[in-house]
């Protein structure tokens, strides 16, 4: 069996920084495998801009952003397969794959990383009734038609949820020529982040219908027509608000789940709220040496912050190999618990081995709900080390806490780290 | 002129065509659907029911007992997915236990072999996850899963191997007695025939009542399906039915053949006969069966729900199989009423209209009929080796399409380049799976399609889920 140090599971912008990372804390022997015909996953489908502000200071496209990590990867001789998919990934690392040139084998590997993103949560899983024609798709799928095939889906467009996605193709569908008439959403607020909602709906006057949904599809053969109604407290809809959309066309961006299939193959545990694997400081799931970072370990609002931790991912991969690998090198079993309570849902890791912290760890977190004038809390045990003021905090946006280290080893008898939302 | 037409595709008209296929007859298959299968046999629970809850001396139960042993028999030569999971009916209520014994009679009365009443104790010791409200159930060993449109298209393409016509997208308008023959009046022209089998589901009333004063009517009675992740296919491995109650078998917890699990389905009486829509009440009330321990030890996620759908019943007020050449039409075979057990009846229904219509015409047998056919290649089912060897013959079936279902591209040319394979998206699914996983098909859409353009040879504005009307683009983006 053919082995490699480091064996990366997908070729989007996870894996790519990650790749980029291990191989640059020396790591030679590295295979990053990719399901479609090109490196860069999702990002080639995103042709609009807005990518690379934080890491780059400039506002680039998908391709363009996803064109940096690719020529870096390439510039470093980093191995990859593409049109190769990976069938199982086994807990002592062993990778089956396959792909038309070499049929189905096995590669061994000292460390996995996984980075296969994400999928669109589908029309069965929102249990919308009626019927089921043609003209329904995921808001990434019509974009991928759209951007990469140059096809229209449809012309009269009504769109359920304000995913990211969703709100770029309202405006994409506007450019074509497309009649985006209404963009619903279940829950009192947007999935979806500000600027999003403001350059691609504000600006083209698409309106958005907070606390409505779908709760009806017509149409035997092609979709002719929604009924939105308004939803109450309890997210039912309420009867007598029903209204009557005229479409041919329903876009679907209503929340995106984790590929974790394999991770669940190779037995990782996983968090039922990010539907992510459960990870430490160095992003290592519960299995030795198999690491996770980008959407498949929790759905990321902005791409920099996927390579910020893929980049830390492939590093500590990368370390692993090197100093723990084959040897009897097993982390302190001293764990520091991050707890995500009161507005925080969850936090990116869930646990710290302080002998294997970095200086400066990101923890990263969503809130369950829109909070004005809010403070940001961190608890080491029961005292409150941050408080930071926020303006707005919305569940489409992510949000950050930074911990040292050295106020970690320094607060005598830390256990639990509580990360929670504050009126004062 | 045509010696026989059979109006409808789904499990009883390609059953029925396929054992005509057998004899010398000049014969076609009119369907009004874009494949075999997309009516009633589209949706359904597919099961193979054991025959336990027809009323005994009823043609109901000599038809589905008959088609439960040929169901099995047939799989060999026609290589269908279909699996003898057994079945338990399940009583809940202490009251209700008595029930059983009724059922149990019933079955035995019926032919059902080997069916037996078992404790509570047995019946967890079969199913873990039973709910713990069990009192004692039924068991029948002899029940089965099968995919039901896997069967249809099994019988269609060797029915079509051994020369049967197929005319897709074709709809009855009219049929016009005359003398010694019929004239098919369709929306693609006018065809004779000497013999017709009536198989067309929820519409065989209004065919039926175009050549008989012995006037029909069929209902349309809906159920509606909770299908679940592959990750919950394990949860029963028998077929897992309620007491059965007034409107059918009642809402049932199965594995498919496939290896997901449903819940379903209801039963509601419809005016429309195409009206395969869900509707919320039904899917809030299966939601609400499935998490309150209504068969299931645990409560079942719903997050783990993949998809809802719909199917009709063709049900008869009698409640019976009409199968027999109407009385005032001669040359004329019925299969009226065909509702839940008919999927399981289907190659008995076959078999007895065949019967019938070589009772009158005694068509000479061909010495050429080919038995066998073989199903596309599922690359998940083969080993390693099997595999690598297929991949290093066509190098297609090395590329993954559906990633959830795990699907090739060599799969799906199979689908597509065989005996009436696949023109729709929908075809696709059907015979290989892809875009019927965990992501609906949100991955492998535009790659699917692409694959039918090219092999179907028509651009992909043209290329639709179902048939005509239900094409996937507009057109193109426009150009800069």
């Amino acid at each position: 069996m053919k082995s490699y140090d480091v064996v990366i599971v997908g070729g989007g912008p996870a894996g790519l920084a990650a790749a980029i990372a291990a191989k640059k804390e020396g790591i030679d022997s590295i295979l990053i495998i990719e399901r479609d015909n090109q490196l860069g996953g999702i990002l080639n489908q995103c042709i609009h801009n807005g990518f690379g502000l934080h890491t780059f200071k400039e506002e680039l496209t998908g391709p363009e952003y996803a064109s940096r990590f690719i020529d870096q990867a390439a510039e470093l001789n980093i191995e990859y397969k593409l049109h190769t998919m990976v069938c199982d990934i086994s807990k002592d690392k062993v990778v089956t794959v396959m792909n038309r040139e070499e049929g189905m084998v096995m590669y061994q590997a000292k460390a996995v990383i996984l980075a296969m993103g994400c999928r669109e949560r589908p029309r069965g899983a929102l249990n919308i009734p009626g019927y089921r024609p043609a003209g329904i798709y995921s808001a990434g799928t019509a974009q991928r038609l759209v951007n990469m095939e140059g096809f229209m889906p449809g012309k009269k467009v009504v769109i359920l949820g304000s995913g990211d996605i969703g709100l770029i193709m309202a405006r994409r569908m506007t450019f074509e020529g497309a009649d985006v008439q209404v963009v619903a959403e279940v829950m009192p607020y947007s999935g979806g982040l500000k600027r999003n909602i403001v350059q691609c709906l504000d600006d083209y006057d698409i309106p958005l219908m907070l606390s409505h949904t779908v709760i009806d599809i017509e149409g035997t053969d092609r979709l002719t027509g929604v009924v939105i109604a308004e939803v109450g407290p309890d997210r039912k809809p309420i009867p007598g608000t029903e209204v009557h959309y005229d479409c041919d066309t329903l876009l679907l961006s209503c929340g995106l789940i984790p590929e974790n299939e394999l991770s669940k193959q190779a037995e990782v545990e996983m968090n039922p709220v990010t539907n992510g694997p459960l990870v430490d400081e160095s992003l290592e799931t519960n299995i030795e040496g198999v690491f996770a970072c980008g959407n498949v370990l929790h759905v990321h609002d902005l791409v920099d912050y996927v390579s910020e931790e893929a980049a830390m991912a492939g590093k500590n991969a990368a370390h692993y190999v090197k100093e723990r690998y084959g040897k009897e090198v097993a982390k302190s079993t001293d764990v520091i618990d991050i707890k995500a309570v009161e507005g925080a849902r969850y936090t990116v890791p869930t646990t710290i081995h302080l002998d294997s912290m970095a200086d400066l760890l990101t923890v990263r977190f969503r809130v369950a709900d829109v909070f004005k004038d809010s403070y940001i809390s961190v608890y080491f045990n029961d005292e409150r080390v941050q408080h930071r003021r926020k303006q707005v905090m919305a569940p489409g946006e992510m949000e950050q806490i930074i911990l040292k280290k050295k106020a970690l080893e320094e607060f005598e008898g830390l256990k639990t780290i509580t990360v929670k939302i504050e009126k004062e | 002129m045509y010696d026989i037409i059979v109006i409808g595709a789904g499990v009883t008209g390609t059953c029925t065509a396929r054992e005509l296929s057998k004899y010398q007859v000049d014969m076609c298959v009119i369907e009004k659907g874009d494949d075999v299968a997309s009516g009633t046999s589209k949706a359904n629970s597919g099961i193979v029911h054991g025959g336990y809850d027809c009323k005994p001396g009823t043609l109901m139960a000599e038809m589905n007992v008959r088609g439960n042993e040929l169901l099995y028999e047939l799989a060999e030569d026609l290589d269908y997915p279909i699996k003898k999971n057994g079945s338990l009916i399940v009583c809940t209520v202490p009251e209700e236990r008595g029930k059983l014994d009724v059922l149990l009679d019933q079955a035995n009365k019926n032919g059902v072999p080997g069916c037996r009443i078992i404790d509570k104790e047995e019946a967890l010791a079969m199913e873990p996850n039973l709910t713990d409200n069990t009192v004692a159930a039924l068991y029948v060993p002899t029940g089965g899963i099968i995919c039901p449109w896997g069967l249809a298209i099994a019988m269609g393409e060797n029915a079509a191997m051994n020369g049967c016509e197929f005319k897709f997208e074709t709809e009855v308008e009219n049929i016009i007695k005359k003398d010694g023959y019929y004239e098919v009046v369709t929306d693609q022209g006018t065809f004779e025939t000497k013999i017709v089998v009536n198989a067309a589901g929820v519409y065989a009333d209004k065919l039926h009542n175009m050549v008989s004063e012995d006037k029909k009517e069929i209902i349309a009675r809906r159920g509606e399906y909770l299908l679940l992740d592959k990750e919950m296919g394990d949860y029963f491995s028998a077929t897992v039915f309620p007491l059965p109650g007034k409107m059918g078998k009642g809402i049932l917890c199965a594995p498919t053949i496939h290896g997901n699990m449903f819940v379903g389905p209801s039963a509601t009486d419809i005016e429309d006969k195409d009206g395969v829509e869900t509707t919320q009440d039904i899917l809030d009330d299966l939601a609400y069966k499935a998490q309150n321990s209504y068969l299931t030890r645990t409560k079942l996620p719903m997050n783990k729900v993949i998809t809802s759908f719909a199917g009709l019943r063709a049900h008869l007020p009698e409640h019976e199989f009409i199968v027999e050449e109407a009385k005032d039409a001669p040359g004329f075979f019925d299969a009226l009423g065909i509702e839940s057990p008919g999927l399981t009846s289907s190659p008995a229904i076959a078999e007895r209209i065949v019967g019938q219509i070589q009772e009158k015409y005694n068509f000479p047998a061909k010495d050429n009929f080919i038995a066998k056919r073989k199903d596309v290649i599922h690359m998940e089912d083969l080993s390693l080796e099997e595999k690598n060897a297929l991949i290093k013959e066509k190098p297609e079936y090395g590329s993954i399409v559906c990633r959830c279902e795990m699907v090739t591209e060599g799969e799906i040319m199979d689908a597509i380049n065989r005996p009436i394979g696949a023109r729709t998206m929908d075809g696709i699914k059907r015979r290989t799976r892809a875009g019927m996983g965990r992501c609906q098909a949100g991955f492998c859409t535009p790659r699917t399609m692409e694959i039918l353009s090219r092999e179907l040879g028509v651009p992909m504005t043209e290329i639709t889920k179902k048939g005509k009307g239900s094409n996937l683009l507009v057109g193109k983006i426009k150009e800069d």
